[in-house]
């Protein structure tokens, strides 16, 4: 689905947690996401300490939307 | 014995006829080998002989599929071939996509037996891989001289109904054949020694080739995202709480498009997350950990990113196949730009 949306003109940004998956499909912007059941979340931090780790992945998400690549590029 | 017929494919180019400026002729035939088909038929041996060869442009090939088609049908058929042989095309396009076309052709449609000959990015190779034997060529005619002889040997096997190899072994394109076979190792103890040889750093062949997705190139970046509409979507199989669009738990047929315009949070008793293919506890307590919308408000209010779209857009990614995917994405992707969306974050778990 990720190539589909960035062949269609639209940049686009995967955060995945099984990052291989990812390189093998061929998304071109990939950041880590923290655990399959909860990629953007950890049910083991508080609300708060959650939702800041959250945005930082979210971030991290437009950071790499701002980013030139040439290829496959993982945001760690 | 007599010798085994054979019809021979070319284009304009190699027939001598002309380059580009020839490119629109039709289809003709000549009597015995023109061309490459002189090596060609060389490497034929004694065995089999190009009886024929017929000739179209490239140009015209590609303007007139149907109609070139059903010429070249009609003069192949005279001939009464035992064998169909067409290229070999090496990086030219058109040339290729021609080659497999009537080759795939003659051999449906005339039940003769059908092989060329490619480069592997000649787009002929994807459209034609799966139909056909592609013998591997370079990219230019340079490669000739290895080219025929590679494509008359195995047309040759091909005609004789030999046990045809691997890929590998035989130098033609992967076709995605899967072939039964007893091997002296059993799986457990090759499963093992491939291990130790990766673990070691020593080359290794897997047996269990993924599939080439292939890939598109990256969109520049967005210098400026704070009057950007941004959209999510995710793979992780969160839909309304009663999933009206029965979206399936696994191998997902469909995806559905959801208004999230007046939330600023997932809320917990509106969705749910359908996804059969992780433990969905950690979700459905907060679905913001799939669906991050409590965080893309923020940024919408605090400017960072310019607005948010009213929906988003999920599926279930767990045993879904790669020909779904693409299509879910190609459909949803004309939405999104319908709707003025100009970043797409897509989540998966």
């Amino acid at each position: 689905m990720v190539k589909e949306i960035e062949r269609a003109g639209i940049p686009v940004v995967h955060i995945a947690t099984v990052v291989p998956i990812s390189l093998t499909v061929g998304a071109n912007r990939i950041v880590p996401a923290i655990g399959i059941p909860y990629p953007l979340g950890n049910p083991n931090l508080e609300f708060k300490a959650e939702k800041k780790l959250r945005r930082g992945l979210v971030e991290k998400a437009l950071k790499a939307l701002q980013t030139e690549v040439d290829g496959q590029t993982v945001f760690e | 014995m007599s010798k085994l017929k054979v019809v021979h494919y070319i284009n304009n180019f190699f027939a001598g006829i002309g380059g580009e400026e020839k490119a629109d002729i039709p289809p003709r035939e000549m009597e015995g080998f023109v061309g490459p088909g002189m090596a060609l038929n060389n490497s034929l041996g004694d065995e089999a002989e190009i009886v024929a060869t017929v000739v179209c442009g490239d140009s015209y090939y590609a303007e007139n599929l149907e109609k070139a088609e059903a010429d070249l049908l009609e003069m192949i058929k005279k001939y009464d071939a035992d064998l169909f042989i067409s290229g070999p095309a090496f990086n030219a396009g058109r040339y290729g996509v021609a080659c497999g076309a009537i080759a795939k052709a003659v051999e449906e449609k005339l039940g003769i037996p059908s092989v060329t000959a490619m480069y592997e990015e000649n787009p002929g190779v994807d459209m034609f891989k799966k139909d056909l034997y592609i013998i591997t060529t370079g990219n230019s005619a340079a490669d000739m001289r290895k080219a025929v002889k590679k494509l008359g040997e195995f047309a040759l096997k091909l005609v004789k109904d030999e046990e045809i190899g691997t890929p590998e072994a035989e130098g033609y394109h992967v076709r995605g054949i899967r072939t039964n076979y007893f091997h002296e190792k059993r799986g457990a103890k090759r499963a093992v020694e491939m291990m130790l040889k990766k673990v070691n750093n020593l080359p290794y062949e897997t047996e269990y080739e993924m599939p080439d997705f292939g890939n598109v190139t990256p969109m520049p970046a967005i210098m400026d995202l704070s009057d950007k509409k941004i959209a999510l979507v995710t793979s992780g199989g969160v839909v309304p709480t009663d999933n009206p669009d029965r979206i399936e738990s696994s191998s997902a047929t469909k995806y559905g498009i959801y208004d999230i315009s007046e939330y600023d949070s997932m809320p917990a008793d509106k969705f749910t997350t359908i996804h059969g293919g992780y433990d969905r506890t950690y979700a459905l307590q907060d679905i913001n950990r799939v669906v991050p919308l409590d965080v893309m408000r923020d940024l919408e209010k605090e400017g960072v990113i310019g607005e948010l779209a009213d929906y988003y857009i999920a599926t279930t990614g767990t045993g879904t196949s790669v020909g779904n995917a693409r299509g879910f994405g190609e459909e949803y992707s004309k939405k999104l730009l319908a709707d003025g969306v100009q970043a797409v974050i897509v989540t998966s778990t």
